[in-house]
């Protein structure tokens, strides 16, 4: 079953991939992902719910004209699912970990807790400006899959570590759980490298932080 | 909801005040842009953007002059503001794309270009990313200033953070039913006066005639409700200013000193010191941030002969 929600001008598509009882675990996709139809292997063993966003520009969410995609817009894409949802954890992977740690710290009493995964467009476009560039689309694209633009800007957007680690301080001071964040990811792009040495990080596999964020309530 | 009128039903005259000779519209990657001109069409072309909130019909008064000196002056409504589409998502790097597309409307060869405010800043990144496009470039009070640490203890910061992140996520929620509030066209202008406090009422009512739309239930200005004054995220002034050090074509900055709400602060010595060799630095002690408009023919001047 899918839902439409409202964000500014953009329809999103939430996908409850699973009912249940208890506390719903939302999937945040990968840059140029969209949604599984049904809960993934790796996250079988959560006893409650399981959702999935399509972020804009991707799957069954409006593809807008003329981009203008940066990573906190995904943040509200992901905020407008959580005020549906009241509560969740999420699973983020590539870009959809980016954005969990972000909404962990920016709705700390909502997110209880961010687990942060592999995936394309974890490491955003570094922790620095480049030179700067044009962002250019290319000419020709599958009219039903990821909206070229936001590959293209959301590959491009600056993740500074203080920037992150100035959101996990948010969900470690504000969320009353220990951790509010666990890194399941191998790779380690700066600003989640930069996390690592930061108090309030849980690293952990997948199921171990899983089954921690469940049994934290 | 369809206007009942774009352009103005009443008349308004502002002295100096002219309309564009010309007006067209660019395919900005499917983003319809409208385009203004000034000056004759076989004049050498000059890219003026306007700032945020603005719009291209506020050089009303300033690009007349500039046309006078020479230039055919191409400025653009930006996505989102005056005559051009309101879009679903709005960054920096879509206006700075916007831009080009306007460049590419405009010239294949090298032009000048003077940017205000947010549009000095959008220019700033389409010079240094495409240098051999660009003469000479004009940022009128379009410079960052450093900003202030916030005066919070260590153990506050996560929460005084966390505000400040919620306040951008809440917007968000409330997005989708924001509209522009409508009104008569005196009641525009003088809301208009408090983002624009320097500004004459007179000015303001003629913008009105030239930037809002008359709906069934009243006067609007055409700018997109769903914008939000100031962003949220990375973003830092340093990454701005340290490249301003390795400018690629001549520069010429120009600033408004007397703080006001639109401001961006900058002064001439938080400037100076990361301006490459040979930039000329202009700053006028009795303007506020629209400097252009308070003093359209001493910028005019300045610019031209910059540009000359």
């Amino acid at each position: 079953m899918s839902e439409r929600l409202r964000h500014g001008k953009v329809e999103l598509a939430l996908h409850r991939l699973r009912g249940g009882e208890g506390r719903t675990l939302l999937l945040l996709h990968a840059l140029g992902e969209r949604s599984p139809l049904d809960p993934p292997v790796d996250v079988v063993a959560w006893p409650g719910p399981v959702a999935a966003l399509d972020f804009t520009g991707h799957g069954d969410s409006t593809r807008p004209l003329g981009g203008g995609y940066f990573a906190e817009l995904m943040l509200a894409d992901a905020d407008a699912a959580l005020a549906h949802l009241s509560q969740a954890t999420l699973l983020g992977r590539g870009l959809g970990a980016y954005v969990a740690l972000l909404l962990a710290g920016a709705r700390p009493l909502a997110v209880r807790g961010a687990l942060l995964c592999d995936g394309a467009g974890l490491a955003g476009g570094g922790p620095e400006p480049r030179d700067p560039t044009l962002a250019l689309p290319g000419s020709t694209a599958p009219a039903d899959g990821p909206d070229p633009m936001a590959l293209l800007e959301l590959s491009r957007d600056v993740r500074p570590p203080d920037y992150a680690a100035s959101f996990l301080a948010q969900a470690v001071a504000l969320s009353g759980l220990a951790p509010p964040v666990w890194i399941c990811a191998s790779e380690r792009p700066p600003w989640l490298a930069g996390l690592t040495t930061q108090p309030g990080v849980g690293v952990a596999p997948l199921p171990r932080a899983l089954a921690a964020c469940w049994a934290a309530g | 909801m369809e206007p009942v009128s774009r352009a103005t039903d009443v008349a308004v005259a502002y002295p100096g005040a002219r309309e564009p000779d010309r007006t067209r519209r660019v395919d900005a990657f499917g983003v319809q842009l409208t385009v203004y001109e000034w000056g004759d069409a076989a004049a050498p072309p000059l890219l003026l953007a306007h700032g945020g909130f603005d719009f291209a019909r506020t050089f009303d008064v300033f690009a007349p002059l500039l046309a006078a000196g020479g230039h055919r002056v191409v400025a653009w409504d930006q996505r989102g503001h005056g005559r051009s589409a309101q879009t679903q998502l709005y960054s920096w790097d879509a206006d700075v794309r916007d831009a080009f597309a306007v460049l590419e409307s405009t010239s294949a060869g090298p032009l000048p270009a003077i940017g205000h405010s947010k549009g000095g800043g959008v220019l700033t990144q389409l010079v240094q990313a495409l240098p051999r496009r660009f003469t000479r470039f004009v940022n009128v009070d379009g410079v960052p200033s450093r900003r202030a640490a916030p005066d919070v203890a260590e153990h506050e910061r996560p929460q005084a953070l966390n505000e400040v992140a919620a306040e951008w996520l809440d917007h968000r929620r409330r997005v989708a039913s924001l509209v522009r509030k409508p009104g008569t066209p005196e009641e525009l202008a003088l809301r208009r006066q408090r983002m624009n406090p320097r500004l004459p009422l007179a000015w303001l009512r003629y913008l009105v005639s030239v930037g809002a739309q008359h709906d069934p239930d009243g006067w609007r200005w055409c700018v997109d409700p769903t914008l939000r004054m100031g962003g949220f995220g990375p973003w830092r002034p340093e990454w701005v200013l340290e490249r301003l050090r390795r400018f690629p074509v001549p520069l010429q900055v120009v600033l408004g000193l007397i703080p006001e709400a639109m401001s961006m602060g900058a002064t001439p010595d938080s400037v100076r010191p990361f301006l490459p060799p040979g930039a000329r630095l202009h700053a006028f002690e009795d303007s506020g941030h629209f400097v252009h408009i308070e003093k359209p023919h001493e910028v005019a001047k300045l610019v031209l002969g910059f540009l000359a």
